[in-house]
This record gives structure tokens, sequence and C-alpha cells, in this order.
């Protein structure tokens, strides 16, 4: 499967700045993408735009050949935020949060170091490392094609890092998703991606 | 005794004030054929022991016809607010998932509904249904429904735009299971306790037109007519005809705030700290 932005333009509301004028990026599921920029050059926007959470002003996100708005249900195309405790349900246990996405290997639940007795707490109860592992399992659901990871450990530990970074690198590897990482930090984009992509650049030229 | 925590005192709060509101529903119907008896050999007696809130000037005791007064009120309380309550469950929902134009014609409606005062509304609506139990009802519950209905469309307008709710829906989840699992969960401690709020209004709005001669006929024992009929009697120094309805009314209303508030507390913790 290939995931393409095609010729995407964006900005939020009419009088706004123009966040991404023009901006294409073809991703395979054999590649890990990483995307640099400074703050407010629409790296979340683009995450968003990809994932199919907002519609591009202008072109288009195509899915194998076909827009990733056609396709209902599941979406192969998940997107991992940066900030964890907003896209869980303070009322739900994160039993019923896991269980929102596809069908879970018990492996990736245990690689990601998730011990059993956090999955009868309230998000309330967990701290933001914690949480966050959830949300990459959760995205890691049985269908998922694409992973769109942004800044997914700018709030964690150096230790956490690494861990969560290998095994979100192996399991991506050996499943052939296609990754993309959204970071500041050029040197982990190094390390994990195959190649990485500038918007700021990309942006200006 | 050990001291109880703030939880247990709420829980207990809550108890007795739903145990003593039940127990005044049921006295009053258990009395209501002696809140109705007359006996002239016993009137305009002042509190004494055998009857602890005094007769009125055709003998009836005041404490039955206090308690089945309250009981009626209670009752048209539950029922007005009940329907107030699914009334602005419904438009509040409604109004925020059903696009521009049914949103404009219900903040419409609130607005109306609220800019007129709320006794005047009342009086008129009791009035054209032909006043008594149904005028009342309906009265109450047209006018009562506007602020929680606009609670929930703020608060439905607020979920449908929250993460985890846009989140949910990119991973396959139908409108349907978004609205059950997580909608449900945060809309329903806001609607209970909004309904149960309610109630002292509504009781308040009953005994005010029923007072004013617009809502319940005067044979009936409630509170607002007891009210309303002691007010001539006043003047002549029987004090006690108006004083003992009006304190267990204001009873009534303060344990369903209690009870109102006390719920809030236990099902929305976070809010026990504003």
């Amino acid at each position: 499967m290939v995931l393409e932005a095609k010729n995407i333009s964006f900005r939020y509301g009419t009088d706004s700045r123009q966040i991404l004028n023009d901006f294409s990026l073809k991703l395979t599921q054999e590649e890990r993408v990483g995307l640099i920029a400074p703050s407010g050059f629409g790296k979340t926007t683009f995450c968003k735009i990809l994932a199919g959470y907002e519609r591009p002003d202008e072109g288009e996100v195509l899915l194998n050949g076909h827009l990733l708005s056609e396709y209902k249900g599941y979406c192969p195309v998940q997107m991992i935020w940066q900030h964890p405790e907003q896209v869980v349900n303070p009322r739900l246990p994160m039993r019923e949060v896991l269980a929102e996405g596809d069908h879970l290997d018990q492996r990736i639940v245990e690689g990601l170091g998730i011990e059993p007795d956090w999955l009868n707490r309230y998000p309330a109860e967990l701290s933001g490392g914690e949480l966050q592992r959830f949300c990459i399992a959760r995205a890691l659901g049985e269908r998922t094609r694409f992973i769109l990871a942004d800044e997914i450990s700018t709030m964690l530990d150096l230790i956490t890092q690494s861990q969560i970074w290998s095994f979100l690198v192996q399991e991506v590897e050996n499943r052939g998703i296609g990754l993309l990482a959204v970071s500041h930090s050029t040197p982990l984009l190094q390390q994990v991606c195959t190649r990485v992509e500038n918007l700021e650049k990309k942006a200006r030229a | 005794m050990r001291r109880m925590n703030g939880r247990q005192r709420t829980v207990l709060a809550f108890g007795a004030a739903l145990l003593f509101l039940a127990l005044i529903t049921i006295a009053g119907q258990v009395f209501a054929k002696e809140a109705m008896a007359t006996d002239f050999s016993r009137k305009n007696l002042a509190p004494c022991a055998a009857y602890p809130f005094g007769t009125d000037w055709m003998g009836r005791d005041m404490f039955v016809r206090t308690l089945t007064g309250l009981s009626m009120s209670i009752r048209i309380g539950l029922l007005a607010a009940g329907v107030s309550a699914l009334l602005a469950l419904f438009l509040g929902i409604v109004s925020a998932t059903m696009g521009r134009a049914v949103d404009s014609i219900v903040t419409w409606s609130i607005d109306l509904v609220m800019g007129i005062p709320h006794i005047l509304l009342l009086i008129l609506i009791s009035y054209a249904c032909g006043k008594g139990f149904k005028g009342v009802v309906i009265g109450v519950s047209l006018t009562h429904w506007t602020s929680l209905a606009r609670l929930i469309r703020g608060e439905v307008l607020q979920l449908k735009e929250a993460p985890y709710i846009k989140v949910a829906g990119r991973l396959g989840l139908s409108p349907w299971q978004i609205a059950r699992k997580h909608m449900v969960p945060h809309l329903f401690p806001q609607f209970l306790v909004g309904l149960i709020l309610l109630f002292p209004h509504a009781i308040l709005h009953e005994a005010s037109i029923t007072f004013l001669g617009f809502g319940l006929s005067p044979e009936q024992p409630a509170i607002g007519v007891i009210l309303s009929e002691s007010m001539q009697y006043l003047a002549m120094g029987k004090w006690w005809l108006a004083l003992f309805p009006g304190l267990l009314l204001v009873l009534t209303v303060v344990l369903f705030d209690v009870a109102g508030e006390s719920l809030r507390k236990l099902l929305d913790p976070g809010s026990a700290h504003v």
C-alpha cells in the first residue's frame, strides 16, 4: 500500500495564516519517514489531514490510489497524538480504551510494557507516559497499515523513549506498516527513520 | 464513633433527604381522607400536643393537611420536572447534532421562554389549559426546560469536538456506538442532577400559581391553597395556619436541593471543588 499526499494546501478558517502550501509526500509500507520543522509549520495539521481528521482546502490524500475518505469504518491510517490525555475518554477504564481499537495481539500490550493492573484504572490514575503506551497500542490494531506518530515521545524520559521507539520500529518493520514520525529532534529521526523530510524547507521552496 | 469521610457524609445526606421526602409523600397519601375531614368542635386550636400544627376555622387538622398538600406538590414536581428534563435532553441533543437551522430554532425558543418572566408564562399556560392538576403540570413542564437544555446542548457541542470522540470515529466506531460509549457517560450525571434540581423550582412555582388562584382548585389540600386561605386569618392572630405549612415547604425545597447537590458531588467529583 502507498499513502500519498498530493499538493496539500490548508488553513484554519478563511482569515488565518496559510499553514500548508502545495505540500506533497509519498510514503510506502516499507518506509519510515521523519518529518521535521519548527513549531507552527503545520506538522500536526499535516498528520491530521493524512489521517482523515481534517479535509485539505486543496489537494488530496490517496491510499493505494483511492481517496482516503472513501475508506469507511476502521481507518488503515492511524495517528498517535502528542497529548495522550486528550485522546482517551476520562470516564472509561483503560480496558475499554484498548477495546475501542481493532483486534490487538497480547504481544503488543506486553511489548509496550503495559502492566495488567493498569487495564482496570481510569486515565486520571495513569501518568502521561503510561497513557501514551495505551494510545500507541490502540493505534497498532490488526488493520492498521500506516502509523503517523506526532511527537509521541516528547513528554517521556529518555529510557522510556528508547524503549517505546525500539518496540515501535521493530513492530512496524515486522508487520510492514509505514511510519511517519514527527519530531523536533533531528538525532531521534535519524536514528529511527529511513529518510527525513523537512517541512520548513519544502514550505519555502 | 469514627468520623465519616466526605463521601460517606454526602451519601448519608443524599439518603436522608430522599428518605424524608419519600416519607412525606407516603404519609400525605395515607392521611388524604383525614386532611379533608372537618370537625367544628375543635376549630381554631393553636398548636398543641394532639394537633402539632393546630387546626383551622373548619376544625381541620393542619398537620395532615400540610402533609397531604406537600405530597401533592412533590408528585406534581416529580411529573413536571421529569417531563421538563426529558424535553431538555431531547432538545439539547437535537440542537447540537441536527445542524445549524435546527440549532437556531431551539436556541431561539430557549431565549424566548427565558425572556418572559417564568411566573407570567406559567399563569398563561396553566390558565389556557384549564387550570387544575393538568394546567399546573403542563405549565411547569413547558417553562422549566430551558436552562437544562442549554447546558446539555453546550455539553454535546463540546463533546463532538473532543479529540477522543474524533479518534473513536477514525477507529471505526459508528455514531450510535460513540453516542452510547462516549456521550452518555458524560451527559447522564448532568441530566440526573439537572432533573433533581428542577424539583424545587417546580414545587415552588406550583405553590405560587396555586396561591395566586391560577393553579389547583380550592378544595384540594395543596400548599398553595393552604397558604392563600390562611392569609385571611393571619390578621386575626392565627399565625400557625401559615407558619408551619410555609416552613415545611421551605424544608422540602431545601431537601431536594441537598439531594441534588450531594448527587452532583458523588457523580461528578470534580465539581465538588468549584
